[in-house]
């Protein structure tokens, strides 16, 4: 079922093959019911949520899986996904995942939030989430902006950066300081896996579905909360061509919210 | 068996016995004593209850496990209410049972309970208990009526319904006992739908797995079809004494007693006076009310607020030929040093003196006791 992009083989071109080849979605994850949706050219959100189904298959998880998702771009995403899911409120995602989880303790609860949803609107939610050491993994799409609204200013804003709210780039003194979540909640004692990814380039988002791998797999072994930020392009919202994308994630997000696993087994892994 | 119990107690005992296994809040008075009821029973249950951390995230505990088909509570007071009132609305439009106290500080939140109280267009099912062994059989009810409609039921109690202790009994009750045979929760996530083509999307806004964007049309007029068969459905009042009588009380919640109670007092000294109360305070029993006030000159509505429930009494009678001048309040805002509700008003001889007035077509003053401090 399972597509490879890095497939390669000889092809027999003498004889048909045994099974017809499908024609779309031919590169869609099993959990894909289709790989068509309404995001901009060159966004990062549907490739982060690739690797995600991704690891949700590789551990043999689907039929044991809740989602949880918030509001913001990937929300249009929830159409294609083949799982079980609840849509909940703007922020709200990890509170409903906390109530799924307590009465199906045996299924995998993931939420997908974005930076707007997670780190503005609900950051008291994750935060006591973590900090209660609830079995459940959040992850964070963060791009660094309200994407949905139209490029606003969030607090993953990384200083400099130029949103609709912050035209002459983000100024310390005046709009603050953007808040790294991942570290946050990484030195909370609730927390057992936490770890940061991009899917700036191939090797970032082979690196992410890792990831989300050992989230889940802590989640299953019952280690408490997991959390998996992955650094996502928004080219629309950044006003930058969609090709630099990439290149902006890397070098302006990137340089702030550094990517790697910070607590692995409960244990903080960076000083 | 019958036991001593108070209002709170008797209320998570009556949850439990309808197999809620689910509950999270907030302490808040006069809420909080079943927060801590619910504290100490369910763990002994196999159940969960949540010290939240808000009002707004024990709301969304109590969603997501009600998402997954269990029998799930939250509730606050008043303040709590509000804060939780985004995610009723979502929960409402979303489909998904669930059962919320609002122990609330007098009647204030009349307005709040039936107009929907948040975003769009919607309400829910309110049930407003005179007592507390009417408040075991109502919460009991409560979980089939979210279970058979798929909707929110909003329990109305308040200062006094949690804290006075009654003899009850409190034994599990058989969904033919509570108006039938309930149907299969087969909408609710357990997670074992991933990658069958056939997984489910509790989703508030109308957006379906497979389709791109939403058909509005299509979401909101199945709410609204499934409000009007509610509206029939499920209307529920108490009343008393209505033939023959020129005045008719209206009277909901724990309130409703002593008018109650001063109703047939009155009647015994050979006042022609009738009492009417609302169960449902959503769906509103316009249709028996205006029957019961078929042959009355003056409706007095006692409420312990500035007078909002005298709005859907007005309605109800609309069009009845009583005009609306003849509909009064004789209730008003009634509260004690601490805010809680417990005001001058709930005081058979304060009711009594107000319903006396309204026949002798005497006004009476909106406010009573001292300020709030
Ligand atoms: C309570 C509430 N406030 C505001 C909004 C409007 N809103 C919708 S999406 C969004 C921003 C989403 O940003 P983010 O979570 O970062 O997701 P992105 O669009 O960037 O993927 C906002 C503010 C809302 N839906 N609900
Ligand atoms: S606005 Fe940004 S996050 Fe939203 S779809 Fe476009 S690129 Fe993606
Ligand atoms: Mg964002």
């Amino acid at each position: 079922m399972k597509g490879s992009m890095t497939h390669r083989m000889k092809l027999d071109t003498a004889n048909p093959p045994a099974q017809a080849a499908r024609q779309k979605g031919s590169f869609a994850s099993g959990l894909q019911l289709t790989t068509d949706h309404d995001l901009c050219p060159g966004c990062g959100e549907p490739v982060a949520l690739r690797a995600l189904l991704d690891a949700v298959e590789t551990l043999g998880l689907a039929q044991r899986t809740i989602g949880v998702v918030g509001i913001g771009c990937y929300t249009a995403l929830t159409s294609m996904i083949d799982l079980d899911l609840i849509q909940a409120l703007h922020g709200r995602a990890p509170s409903l995942a906390t109530g799924a989880k307590r009465m199906r303790p045996d299924a995998l609860l993931f939420t997908l939030q974005g930076d707007g949803d997670m780190v503005n609107e609900g950051l008291q939610e994750v935060i006591h989430t973590a900090a209660r050491g609830e079995n459940v993994t959040c992850v964070l799409l963060n791009n660094g902006v309200f994407g949905e609204t139209g490029g606003h200013m969030t607090a993953t804003t990384v200083i400099g950066q130029r949103t609709k709210n912050t035209l002459e780039g983000r100024d310390a003194a005046y709009h603050g300081h953007p808040i790294l979540i991942g570290d946050l909640l990484a030195g909370l004692g609730g927390t057992s896996y936490v770890a940061r990814g991009s899917v700036h380039d191939a090797a970032g988002v082979a690196k992410t579905r890792k990831y989300f791998e050992r989230a889940f797999e802590s989640q299953m072994r019952g280690e408490g909360f997991s959390f998996v930020e992955v650094l996502t392009m928004c080219p629309t919202g950044w006003f930058v061509p969609t090709k630099e994308g990439p290149g902006y994630l890397d070098e302006v997000m990137g340089s702030v919210h550094v990517t790697g696993e910070l607590k692995v087994g409960g244990v903080l892994k960076r000083d | 068996m019958r036991a001593l119990m108070e209002g709170s107690e008797a209320i998570a005992e009556a949850a439990i016995a309808a197999g809620c296994r689910f509950f999270a809040g907030y302490p808040m008075t006069p809420f909080t004593e079943l927060l801590e009821s619910f504290a100490k029973r369910l763990p002994e249950e196999g159940g969960a209850c949540i010290n939240a951390e808000s009002e707004l995230e024990a709301i969304g505990m109590a969603w997501g496990a009600a998402a997954t088909g269990a029998r799930v509570a939250t509730g606050s007071t008043g303040q709590g209410l509000s804060l939780m009132q985004e995610s009723m609305s979502e929960i409402t439009r979303a489909e998904i049972p669930l059962v919320v106290f609002n122990m609330a500080r007098g009647q204030g939140d009349y307005f709040q309970a039936t107009r929907g109280g948040g975003h769009g267009d919607y309400r829910h099912i309110v049930l407003a208990p005179i007592d507390v062994n009417e408040a075991v059989d109502i919460t009991q009810l409560a979980f089939h009526l979210a279970d058979q409609w798929r909707h929110p039921v909003l329990i109305y109690g308040d200062y006094l319904l949690a804290h006075t202790a009654e003899a009850v009994a409190i034994e599990p009750r058989s969904a033919e006992s509570l108006g039938g045979p309930l149907p299969e929760k087969d909408w609710a996530v357990d997670g074992s739908l991933g990658g069958s083509g056939r997984s489910r999307n509790l989703n508030p806004i109308g957006m379906e797995k497979g389709s791109k964007g939403i058909d509005p049309d299509r979401f909101w007029r199945l709410l609204q079809e499934k409000q009007d068969r509610i509206e029939a459905a499920e209307q529920r009042f108490e009343a008393e004494h209505t033939e023959g009588a020129e005045l008719l009380v209206v009277a909901f919640g724990t309130l409703a007693r002593f008018a109650r109670y001063v109703v047939r007092e009155l009647r015994a000294e050979g006042v022609p006076v009738g009492y009417f109360r609302p169960i449902t305070l959503w769906p509103f029993p316009g249709q028996a009310l205006a029957e019961a006030a078929a042959g009355a000159r003056t409706v007095a509505c006692l409420e312990q607020n500035a007078g909002q429930m005298i709005d859907d009494v007005r309605l109800s009678l609309f069009g009845s030929g009583l005009p609306a001048s003849s509909v009064v309040s004789i209730g008003g805002i009634s509260t004690d040093a601490a805010g809680f509700g417990i005001g001058p008003l709930l005081d058979t001889e304060v009711v009594r003196d107000r319903i006396r007035a309204a026949l002798e077509g005497r006004a009476v003053d909106g406010v009573l006791g001292g300020p709030i401090s």
